[in-house]
Order: C-alpha cells, then sequence, then structure tokens
C-alpha cells in the first residue's frame, strides 16, 4: 500500500428500523392521509428508502381540529411542572433511541453519520432538557407573572436538520403550553414520523403535536388555518415572504428563520491553522445546506495566500461519499433538484469569471454529490457572492482594513449569522457590534446550544428561537 | 545590546540552505524574538476540537493491518532509567531486531533509544541489524548543565556509534524569553553530532502554552533540528495529540516554506495501538501521507511494541492471545 486507505467503516442501516411505510401522525394515532403518497428518496443512492402518507387539506383541518382540543382540555390547563415531565421523558427517549435516530435521518436526508449522532440527535434532546425546564419557570422569563400560551402553533421546517428542526419548534411551544401541528418537509420526513412514536411512548396526550407530511401545499393550507394562532417557518427566503404575505392583518404571530449568506472573517493575526478548520465546519459542515453556513469567506489581503494554500491542502484531506460511513466528512445533497441548483449557481460562478477550485477526493458514482469547492476572485457583485447556494461551495473575498471587512460583510440582503477570527479581544467585540447578524461566533463557527437564542436580521428573517428570548414567540406576551 | 548570533560555520548545511528570509531572521536574538512571536496563534479550543476529530477515524482491518506495521517501524524503542543495566539494553536490542519471534514478517522498529554510556552495547547489539541506535544527550532530561557537559555527552554518543541524538532544549531559557540561547545551543549540538540525526526535545508539558510550542518548534527547525520531539517521558503531560497536532502543522509549513521535510517524534504515554493510529491518522491527514514514514515520523515508547504486537496477532488470528506469548520489554 502506498498510502493509507481507511477501510470503510460503515454504521449499519438495519439500526434505523426502517419500514416500507410510514403513516402521518394526528390526534395520538398514526393515520393514512387522504394525500397522494410520496416517496422518500435516500440521496447516498438516489434509491426510495419508503412510502410517506401525505396529508390532504381535510386532513389539515382535522390535526387543526384534534390540537385545539388537546390545548383547550388538557394541554392548555396543565400546570407546567406536569407538561415539563412529559418533555424530558421526550427529551430521554430521543437519547434512548438516539443510534436509530441518527441513522434514519441519515438516510433521509444524506449527512454524514458522524454529524447526525454527534450534532442533530444529542442537540435535539438538549433543547427538550432545555425547554423542560422553563415549562414550570415561565413566570419568571420576563414576560410577566403569568404568560398565557398562544393556543395551536404551525410548524413548518427544512430538510437540512429535520429532528433538529422539529426540536426548535416542538419543544418550545409545549413547553410554553401551546400544542402544535408540524409539517416536516418533503423529502425528510421519516425522523419526524419517528417522532410520533415518542410522542406515543412518553404517553403525551393525544393532539397535543400532530405531524403531517406533504409538500408546499399541505404547509400553505396550514398557515391559512383560521384556527390557527402561531406560525413558525424555517426555510427559503422566498416562501417565508409568501407566509408573511398570507398572515399579513390577520393577528397571528410569526417568526420567521430564513436564508443566509454569513461571512466568515479572518484578520492577519488569526489563529489561521484554527481558522481553517472553522472555515471548513462553517462551509462544508452538512454539505453547506447550512442557513447560517460561513458561505462568504473574508480573508485579510496579507495573509489570504497563506491561508488559502491551508484551506487547500485541508479539503483535500475531506472525504466525501457514503454518508453510513463514520470517516465521510462531507455526504450526499439532500435531492437531484438542491444538486442541480447547486451546480447551476457554481457555474454562474465560473461564467462570471471567479476561479473554481474543488477538491480532488472521488465521488461515488450513484446518489446526489459535489465535491467541496472554493471560488477565488470573488467580487461583492457576482452571484455567488450575493446568492445563498445551500452546498458545499465558499466564495472568497479579500479585504485590507478591518472597516472594509464589516462594510464587506454587512453588504448582504441577509444577516444570520457570521464569523470573527483574530487573536485580539477588543477587535471581537468591536466586530461584533459592528455586525449585522443575529449570531456572531468569535475564533469558531457553527455551533448550537439551546441556551443561546439564534436568528436574523432582513431577508434572514425575524424573531429568536432558543434561550429566554426563544420563548417570546410562544406566549402572549 | 543585541548580540549577534553565531554564524553558520562547518557541517551546519541546514542554515546555509535557509531561504534568505529565514537566514534573516536568525540573525540576532531580536529578529528572531520577532519573527516567532509574530507567528500566528493557536487557539486552544479550536486545535482540541481539531485533534478530537482525528482521533474518531475508524481504522479497520487491511487499513489497521498496514498501520500496525508502520508502527512498528516507526517505534523508538526506548529505556531510560536510572537502573538501566547492559543486559537490559541488549534484551531490548534483542526485540528490536525481531520483534515477534513467532512471525518473522514483524519489521524491525526504527531504533533503541538509550542513555549515551550505553550507546555503545546498543550499537553493538544492533550491529549489522539496520536499526538505528538513539541517544539522549545534553544532560537529560532536565538539560540543566553546563553547554560543555553537554557537548562532551553528544560526543559521547556519536562516536559509540548513535545514529540519532535526541536532545533536551533549555526550557529555563527559552520560558525566560533567551531564544538565542537555545537557538545558538540547538546549532551546537547540530554541529557536535556530525552525520548523526538531532531530534530536538521541547518537553511540552513544561512549556504551558500552544503558542509556546509553536515557537519552539520553529526556533528547533531553523537551528537545524532534524526532528521536533515533543516530551523526554519524564515530565507530565508527555505527548499529547494536540501537541503533536501542532507540531505536525509546524513541519507542514516548513515544508512549504524551505520544501525541506522535517519530522516529528511524540514521546512518553503512548501505550495502545488505539493511541498509535490515533496518532498516525494525524500524521495522515494534517502533515500529509508522505510523513507516513520512520524517517518522518517516530514514537518515543516503551511499552507501546508490545501492545502493537498482540493486536496484530489478533488482527492474524481473529482471537485476542494471551500477553504471555509476547515477549516481554526487558
Amino acid at each position: 500500500m502506498s498510502f493509507w486507505e481507511y477501510a470503510p467503516a460503515p454504521e449499519s442501516a438495519s439500526v434505523a428500523n426502517l419500514h416500507d411505510r410510514y403513516r402521518m401522525f394526528v390526534d395520538g394515532e398514526f393515520a393514512d392521509g387522504s394525500g397522494a403518497p410520496l416517496k422518500s428518496i435516500n440521496p447516498a443512492t438516489g434509491e426510495p428508502l419508503a412510502e410517506v402518507a401525505t396529508a390532504a387539506e381535510s386532513d389539515v383541518d382535522t390535526a387543526v381540529r384534534a390540537a385545539r382540543n388537546a390545548f383547550e382540555r388538557t394541554w392548555g390547563p396543565m400546570p407546567g411542572s406536569e407538561r415539563a415531565k412529559y418533555l424530558f421523558r421526550i427529551a430521554r427517549l430521543i437519547q434512548e433511541r438516539g443510534r436509530e435516530l441518527a441513522v434514519l435521518e441519515t438516510l433521509d436526508n444524506g449527512k454524514p453519520i458522524k454529524e447526525a449522532r454527534d450534532t442533530d440527535i444529542p442537540t435535539a434532546a438538549a433543547h427538550f432538557f432545555h425547554h423542560a425546564g422553563w415549562a414550570d419557570k415561565l413566570g419568571y422569563a420576563g414576560y410577566g407573572p403569568d404568560p398565557r400560551p398562544l393556543g395551536v402553533a404551525a410548524g413548518i421546517i427544512p430538510w437540512n436538520f429535520p429532528l433538529l428542526m422539529l426540536a426548535w419548534k416542538i419543544a418550545p411551544a409545549l413547553a410554553c403550553g401551546n400544542t402544535i401541528v408540524l409539517k416536516p418537509a418533503e423529502t425528510t420526513p421519516l425522523t419526524a414520523l419517528v417522532f410520533g412514536e415518542l410522542c406515543q411512548e412518553a404517553g403525551l396526550p393525544p393532539g397535543v403535536v400532530n405531524v403531517l407530511p406533504g409538500a408546499g401545499d399541505v404547509g400553505a393550507r396550514l398557515v391559512a388555518h383560521p384556527d390557527v394562532d402561531k406560525v413558525a417557518f424555517t426555510g427559503s427566503t422566498a416562501v417565508g415572504k409568501e407566509i408573511q404575505r398570507t398572515l399579513a392583518g390577520t393577528g397571528k404571530k410569526l417568526t420567521l428563520e430564513l436564508g443566509g449568506k454569513a461571512a466568515n472573517i479572518v484578520f492577519d493575526d488569526a489563529p489561521l491553522d484554527q481558522a481553517v478548520e472553522g472555515v471548513v465546519n462553517g462551509i462544508f459542515f452538512n454539505q453547506g445546506q447550512v442557513c447560517c453556513a460561513g458561505s462568504r469567506l473574508l480573508v485579510q489581503e496579507s495573509v489570504a495566500d497563506e491561508l488559502l494554500g491551508k484551506l487547500r491542502a485541508r479539503m483535500e484531506t475531506l472525504r466525501v461519499g457514503d454518508p453510513l460511513d463514520k470517516n465521510t466528512d462531507v455526504g450526499a445533497i439532500n435531492s437531484a433538484e438542491q444538486l442541480a441548483r447547486i451546480t447551476e449557481l457554481v457555474e454562474a460562478g465560473e461564467a462570471e469569471g471567479a476561479s473554481r477550485w474543488s477538491s480532488s477526493c472521488p465521488l461515488p458514482e450513484r446518489g446526489f454529490f459535489f465535491s467541496p469547492t472554493v471560488f477565488g476572485e470573488v467580487q461583492q457583485s457576482m452571484r455567488i457572492a450575493r446568492e445563498e447556494i445551500f452546498g458545499p461551495v465558499l466564495s472568497v473575498l479579500t479585504f485590507r482594513t478591518p472597516d472594509e471587512a464589516i462594510s464587506k460583510a454587512n453588504n448582504t440582503p441577509y444577516g444570520l449569522s457570521a464569523g470573527v477570527w483574530t487573536e485580539k479581544g477588543s477587535r471581537i467585540l468591536w466586530a461584533a457590534q459592528q455586525l449585522r447578524a443575529g449570531v456572531v461566533w468569535a475564533n469558531t463557527f457553527n455551533r448550537f446550544d439551546p441556551t443561546a437564542p439564534f436568528g436574523g436580521y432582513q431577508e434572514s428573517g425575524f424573531g429568536r428561537e432558543g434561550g429566554r428570548a426563544g420563548l417570546e414567540a410562544y406566549l402572549d406576551v | 545590546m543585541v548580540e549577534p548570533l553565531p554564524t553558520s560555520s562547518s557541517g551546519e548545511q541546514h542554515a546555509g540552505s535557509l531561504p534568505p528570509e529565514l537566514a534573516e531572521v536568525t540573525r540576532d536574538e531580536r529578529s528572531l524574538r520577532r519573527f516567532l512571536h509574530g507567528l500566528p496563534g493557536v487557539d486552544q479550543v479550536g486545535l482540541e476540537q481539531r485533534a478530537a476529530g482525528l482521533a474518531t477515524r475508524s481504522i479497520k482491518k487491511d487499513a489497521k493491518s498496514w498501520a500496525i506495521d508502520t508502527a512498528i517501524g516507526m517505534v523508538d524503542l526506548t529505556t531510560l532509567e536510572g537502573a538501566d543495566t547492559e543486559g537490559k539494553v541488549r534484551a531490548l536490542a534483542a526485540k528490536a531486531r525481531r520483534p515477534d519471534a513467532d512471525y518473522p514478517d514483524v519489521p524491525a522498529v526504527a531504533a533503541v533509544c538509550v542513555y549515551p554510556d550505553l550507546a555503545a552495547t546498543a550499537a553493538e547489539a544492533l550491529a549489522g541489524s539496520g536499526v538505528g541506535v538513539a541517544s539522549v544527550a545534553t544532560a537529560f532530561p532536565s538539560g540543566r548543565s553546563s553547554r560543555q557537559v553537554k557537548l562532551s555527552e553528544v560526543e559521547l554518543a556519536v562516536s559509540a556509534g548513535a545514529s540519532d541524538v535526541d536532545m533536551v532544549i533549555d526550557r529555563g531559557a527559552f520560558l525566560s524569553g533567551r531564544y538565542g540561547q537555545v537557538f545558538e545551543e540547538i546549532r551546537a549540538v547540530k554541529a557536535a553530532c556530525g552525520s548523526a540525526h538531532l531530534k530536538v526535545i521541547l518537553e511540552t508539558g513544561e512549556l504551558a502554552t500552544y503558542d509556546n510550542v509553536r515557537r519552539a518548534s520553529w526556533l528547533a527547525l531553523l537551528a537545524g533540528g532534524d526532528f521536533i520531539k515533543t516530551s523526554t517521558g519524564k515530565v507530565s503531560p508527555a505527548a499529547t495529540l494536540p501537541v503533536t497536532t501542532l507540531m505536525l502543522q509546524t513541519v507542514r509549513d516548513w515544508r512549504d516554506r524551505t520544501g525541506a521535510p522535517r519530522g516529528v517524534k511524540p514521546a512518553g504515554g503512548i501505550r495502545t495501538t488505539k493511541d498509535a493510529m490515533r496518532y498516525l491518522v494525524a500524521v495522515h491527514e494534517v502533515a500529509g501521507p508522505e510523513w507516513l514514514t520512520p524517517e518522518l515520523f517516530r514514537f518515543g515508547a516503551s511499552s507501546l511494541l508490545g501492545d502493537l504486537l498482540m493486536q496484530r496477532r489478533t488482527q492474524r488470528t481473529g482471537h485476542y492471545s494471551a500477553a504471555d506469548y509476547v515477549a516481554v520489554d526487558a
């Protein structure tokens, strides 16, 4: 052997307990939906994984009615200390079935098993634990002595972190005394439906949590439903705007967590080797399909060549391939459609004159994969510097002074996150104040914690999720 | 007043071959300090996360078999006790030549590492085997003696036939900022080594911060060290994966600047095959696959070899063998 090839170390797909068919979860029971069933695809192979029932308009009505009943009869009147017990139980069940959920998430979404196992599932459990703690302490959250729940919440979540986004919506809704109807993404509904089993196991009263698989039409129907009191949406900016238009004037509460085009700013005094790690983690984590991904690298000209040299060398060590393999760093793109979108934007970058460099790692022959890619010589005016690519594609821009870095970083219609890399503490504080982004990471990137509020500015949406601030969206304050 | 550092004299090809801008930084104490303090910082959290990530690679079957044999060939089988005797060194040498009597295809280790007064014994016992003799010199492990004593130890080791000299730096001088003194001493030892390879032990446990480890690594390379080595094994913590990762980054950066590859040797506390695999992953992914050779990476260890041999047997027979099937490390 001339050099070292790690042996494949695949996690067993059978751990996922995959069923042939999955049904929607309404009023505490699994039920056939009246919509046309959809096939969930394994993005790593392109083959169907399972058939999933979808909801029709009538099912949306049924689910919202069940949620309303549960809110009025059981969940709403229940003391916070009782609700907390259910949330703790759910958190523990997520941990107990963590391996199964991680493998299922990987099969359905295409993300590497190490990310599903080490990030998605534990963080989802942490959100339930965190919010369980709040359920009986809402009077101390700073929203008055007796904040009230809103009623029925509608949660609409994306395909990039299916179970984690579910936890971000369901945990605070339930902790605050609301019931919820959740619509998982069309391409990744499986873990949300297994979550229905967890609700049953936890003995959660029927109707408190309802899961309706389906496409955009189900989401639209749910958002527009007259008996929904609050809508929480995570997804694309375009859909977010549509939802906002629908809800305008209805008095329903709305939080939107939309796209991003985050700047990751590397100053010349940064710890360069760790900055490279942060850049890699910022843009190649979950194949770059992260709304807060650090997709624009802003590097000070004096260290640009050195940093980019290190970055390319590091990217060559990224292993792209079978998401179930424990050695895989970069998995599959979620869908053929998404792959086509990434390809289209990358071609636009080349056509606009940016210089493209892609890792030479071999890609699997089947499935939806895209090589980790970096664009150099990117200018602010190019599409790849402005539009969210939502894939493993990094645009590199340079700057000469700290002010220039900030003005370029803020020159985006988005404002979800940003990163600052410097050894100088005062510069971190200065930059964090200047940057218009909901989250500013210093000398790290893509770290999540249920205690830290997350949300955006401008076209990245409004409202915060997580922490004390995140409770506000689910309370009448 | 800024004292100029000694210019390179005979036998110091390293300094002579430095690119001009690096030769310039070694001109005097002040430029050396400016250079070392101008190196990019090391973020502790980030470095430790990276090292933890490297430790999660799953190595099995063929990859593991290859790695075990590679690791065996990288071991500097070490005995550094006050109680060392010629007999112990001979026993170690026998094991170094032929690590597992039942499996003649096991590669020999890279070297046997001893104190300088036993280097001659080791050289005699290993003659013709291709296994090197490494000798710790320069008032090991503290480094607290006169320059003259340190250099005569090096001469003792080299004249006894040591192929590698493992020197310790003066941590006191380094920590008090007398970088020129450390530089000069490494230069002098390098000159005294002749054709023997010089491994510079930084004793990273005493340097305390990762920034210091990076500076000391660069200092050792600038002064002509062929290898940078983590520890003496006498101070805790000895080798750690983050420190080794940092040193691997440094030799990679050095190669990028000068074109010359330099080696890394973690020493102390690496006892299991599992540990060794993690270090090899770091070598593979941080410095690069071309570093996966005893020329550029060594393990300073006394008990690691035993576990590697046990694991090697397990790979071949499919079951664990009892410890008594493998020779004890003398």
